[in-house]
């Protein structure tokens, strides 16, 4: 740990004198994967840019409305605001690595009720979902709304995102 | 039966010789035949060996299996699912055995791939028909050929032609080499509604497993070979423009190409009513990665300075029109005193039935509201975006863009290159609500790409995207009502205007319901761009509209309701004027089932109700919201929603979009503001525009569609307008206090 930490202090100082690259491996979806980047670039276009994993979505590169959600560790992480050098040793699941054949509990009930519309928002939105099932298996109405609450719809799909984790939950 | 002519051609299909590899079977999942719970069981189609084109539209595999080309943009309207049924149940061939894709652009071929109007489904209603009629045509003439019957006494079902005189059947996959030598024939017959199978039943998303794995489907997610990243910068506020920039500290940042200025548009160039555009000088980065570029463009050091007064001339669908753009830092704040000073001189009268001023006199009852709305962003959650690779001699762009051939000619005059040289793909949109039929942000990815001589994707930030606009404009609306000693309604009168816009729509409801009636407008110049934003001007008018007729009835001592019913009854038997622009019992229909459904009437504890209708877009819609307080915090509890289209295609793709329109309604109404100072849109992202969230929207919405057969209309906008109205009207019930300005709600609370 002591060495992640003077890793990214060395990091710090080497970016306030000038530009630099750094390799970084990373577990993504049960794979390794190593990039050369700035220490600097969000996860999100690490993901889209030099992975190839572009099922996550950019949308307010601020945190604000979840079109990036993936799981760190399990927990619905705001991929546009963690840098590639926060990552460490943590495990990266992307929209991809949910699941092999897009028959996660969360997909299938996505599908079910026929939830898109345009479909930007809706990767951010079964990441999100799926992680707060992990943890809470048997949620309420206001448990999923709330959970839901940092995931913005343009279309207007709430209804529909409500009822698949719901159903999703039922199993 | 209808006979109808034949208009399609017979085109060179866009062969996918990917799927056609001989003997090569592909999974492919379909998901629509699924019973609920059993979506793993997919039925996997197999790949045919061999394709055979029948028309430009669809080809049939030696397998049966059909491919049907979707001709419009898809931005979540669902038309890529809902324009295939309908050539499928002419086509009479089973749903499942359906797989569809987006068609090229090509207008010659595809006639107006335009997705805006919520006109998709209704101008496509009959061609599309004809399209699946005449291939089931041709797949009869040939079954009669090889056969030796007549040709009518062959009848199809589920993709299989039978002859049951001679007891003989053969499926399409079978003939459909054949068939695709037959003369296409100059009439089809077209089914009866009573005989549809595939149209008015629900069928899924015919993208939706694509969409929930994250498969590359939109205009950001689009790959070719070496492109790099652009990104632009314009200027920080309206009423500026690019005066000079340093690039040295940008150009020397890692992974960055190059940095330089374009032009959108040449000065001589004459601009079509969709070429919106207020700034067409830009500062362009282009690197290597998202990332480094976006590290760039914040290092760069540009000079604006204040624009001078300009005027150009549009070519709107012919008629030419002369634009005059002020120059000015213009203010939310100003606007609004402009407005107010407007709102009180006389306007433009664009309709006057009776004697307005004289009825006014008479009236025993007189009252007047004025009504403001802000600009609004269309926040599409996919920024603008493009792909562009332009060579010496031909240009391939790919994008998320709502009308192609709105777009083209501006591209051919900049790019200096004929149309035919210009290949346009379309891409799944994160949304469009307007904003995509307006696609400079193609222009511009062009000639940046012409310059570096290199395939560029070029992306706007969210702050980009939130700041060059093409919003929804700013309103205001004056209404007056005037009612006798019987609490009839004689005299009204609507002024309005807005900035830059006038929002009035003069022959609409309550036109043709009143004696004495008057309709005036005015419009104030600015510099700041607007467009067709979800249900344009309708989105402002329905909603100020049915919250006064709710305070005049409220003042006829009338059930709003009833008060409505009795105006459309007025319009239906005896209406004033011709020129009114609805179908009063098509309107009084809606009002009536929503009626029903919501148990109007019905008293509901903590509950607070309101009502609107609207007629937009050619379709009809009413609402009944339920409002509860919680927490001192107004949510809406139930939404009724009833809707006259005309024939539903896809029944719950139909109710997705009308409960989006809901939820989008009353997200704007209740907090929906992009303000100005000194030209400088206050709101950059979503930290500052505040969007409905998952706990802000409805907790039940239900929706009801009239049944009957009439040729079928479009439900991306009409369901949004009206939602303003029923949703004021309940506030005021709740609050005793009526919302005449939006947003409804100005405090905000930071989420996310």
């Amino acid at each position: 740990m002591n060495n992640v930490i003077h890793f990214r202090l060395l990091i710090n100082n080497l970016r306030a004198t000038n530009w630099i690259m750094a390799l970084f491996k990373l577990k993504i979806n049960g794979k390794e994967s190593e990039v050369d980047v700035d220490p600097s670039t969000p996860m999100l276009w690490v993901l889209r840019d030099h992975l190839n994993l572009v099922g996550t979505k950019y949308g307010c590169g601020i945190a604000q409305c979840g079109a990036c959600t993936v799981h760190l560790d399990g927990t619905a992480t705001r991929s546009c605001m963690l840098t590639v050098s926060m990552v460490g040793n943590s495990e990266i699941t992307t929209i991809e690595g949910l699941s092999e054949n897009g028959d996660h509990p969360v997909q299938k009930a996505w599908l079910e009720v026929d939830v898109p519309q345009c479909g930007y928002c809706q990767a951010g939105q079964i990441m999100t979902a799926a992680a707060f099932l992990e943890k809470n298996p048997n949620p309420t109405e206001e448990e999923i709304e709330m959970a839901m609450n940092g995931n913005i719809c343009r279309c207007g799909t709430y209804l529909r995102i409500r009822k698949a984790v719901k159903m999703a939950a039922e199993g | 039966m209808d006979q109808i002519n034949k208009s399609i051609g017979r085109r060179a299909f866009i062969r996918n010789t990917g799927l056609a590899g001989g003997g090569l079977i592909l999974g492919f999942s379909w998901l629509n035949s699924c019973k609920p719970k059993q979506v793993t069981e997919e039925q996997v189609l197999q790949m045919p060996k061999e394709w055979f084109e029948i028309n430009s539209y669809l080809k049939i595999g030696d397998n049966g299996v059909v491919t049907i080309l979707c001709p419009n943009p898809e931005f979540g309207q669902n038309v890529m699912t809902s324009m295939p049924m309908i050539v499928a149940e002419e086509l009479d061939v089973a749903w499942e055995n359906v797989m569809v894709e987006m068609a090229p652009f090509n207008a010659e071929t595809f006639g107006m791939q335009f997705t805006g109007g919520s006109q998709g489904i209704r101008r496509r209603w009959e061609g599309l028909r004809t399209v699946g009629a005449s291939a089931k045509q041709m797949l009869k003439e040939a079954a009669a050929q090889q056969w030796g019957v007549p040709v009518a006494e062959i009848t199809t079902e589920n993709g299989v032609l039978t002859h049951s005189a001679s007891g003989k059947s053969i499926g399409y996959g079978e003939i459909a080499s054949a068939a695709a030598k037959i003369a296409v024939p100059e009439e089809v017959t077209l089914k009866t509604p009573k005989d549809f199978k595939v149209i008015r039943t629900s069928k899924k998303n015919v993208e939706g497993s694509k969409i929930v794995s994250g498969k590359p489907l939109f205009g950001l997610d689009y790959q070719y070979e070496g492109t790099l990243t652009a990104m632009a910068t314009h200027p920080p506020a309206f009423g500026l423009k690019l005066k000079s920039f340093d690039a040295t500290q940008a150009k020397s940042m890692p992974g960055i190409v190059d940095v330089f200025s374009i032009k959108t548009l040449n000065d001589d160039y004459e601009r079509n009513y969709f070429d919106t555009n207020a700034f067409t000088e830009l500062v362009v980065v282009v690197g290597k990665s998202t990332w480094e570029v976006m590290n760039a463009k914040k290092a760069l050091s540009v000079e604006w300075e204040p624009i001078q007064n300009y005027s150009f001339t549009v070519d709107r669908f012919g008629a030419k029109a002369k634009t005059d753009v002020p120059s000015g830092l213009e203010s939310s704040e100003g606007h609004y005193d402009q407005m107010v000073a407007m709102a009180s001189k006389p306007g433009n009268v664009v309709r006057k039935d009776g004697n307005p001023e004289e009825a006014f006199k008479k009236a025993a009852k007189v009252i007047e509201r004025s009504y403001t709305c802000p600009f609004l962003a269309h926040n599409c959650m996919e920024p603008m975006n493009f792909f562009a690779h332009v060579t010496e001699d031909s240009a391939k762009l790919a994008g998320p863009l709502q009308a192609p051939s709105l777009i083209e000619g501006t591209l051919a005059a900049r790019l200096g290159l004929p149309v035919d040289k210009i290949e346009i793909e379309m891409t799944r949109m994160g949304g469009g609500f307007g904003r995509r039929a307006y696609a400079h942000y193609a222009v511009e990815a062009a000639l940046i790409s012409k310059q570096v001589n290199a395939p560029v994707k070029l992306m706007y930030t969210r702050e980009d995207d939130m700041t060059f606009g093409i919003y929804r404009p700013s309103y205001h609306a004056t209404y007056k009502a005037g009612l006798d000693e019987n609490n009839n309604l004689v005299a009204f009168h609507v002024k309005a205007g807005g900035v830059p816009e006038t929002p009035l729509f003069a022959n609409r409801f309550p036109a043709g319901a009143v004696d004495n009636y008057l309709a005036e407008q005015w419009e104030i110049n600015s510099n700041i761009t607007v467009g067709a934003f979800r249900a344009p001007r309708s989105n402002f008018m329905a909603g100020v509209e049915q919250s006064f007729l709710d305070e005049v009835a409220e003042l006829a001592g009338k059930d709003p309701v009833d008060f409505r019913l009795e105006l459309l009854d007025r319009a239906k038997n005896n209406p004033v004027g011709e020129e009114n622009d609805y179908e009063a019992d098509r309107l009084a229909g809606v009002l009536e089932l929503v009626k029903e459904k919501s148990n109007w009437g019905e008293a509901k504890p903590g509950m607070f109700r309101g009502v609107s209708a609207y007629f937009c877009h050619n379709t009809y819609a009413a609402h009944v919201v339920d409002l509860a307080m919680e927490g001192g915090n107004p949510r809406v509890q139930n939404a009724y929603c009833a809707i006259d289209c005309g024939i539903v295609v896809n029944p719950d793709a139909a109710t997705n979009m009308a409960e989006g329109g809901i939820v989008d309604g009353i997200g704007n109404a209740m907090y929906g503001t992009l303000s100005f100072k000194d030209g400088a849109p206050q709101q950059q992202n979503f930290d500052r525009y505040r969007m409905i969230r998952n706990s802000e929207a409805p907790k039940n919405i239900e929706v009801h569609f009239v049944q009957n057969e009439i040729d079928p209309t479009g439900l991306g906008e009409p369901p949004f307008p009206p939602v303003f109205g029923a949703l004021a009207n309940a506030l005021y019930k709740a609050t005793g206090s009526r919302k005449n300005h939006q947003p409804f709600i100005t405090d905000r609370e930071l989420k996310g």
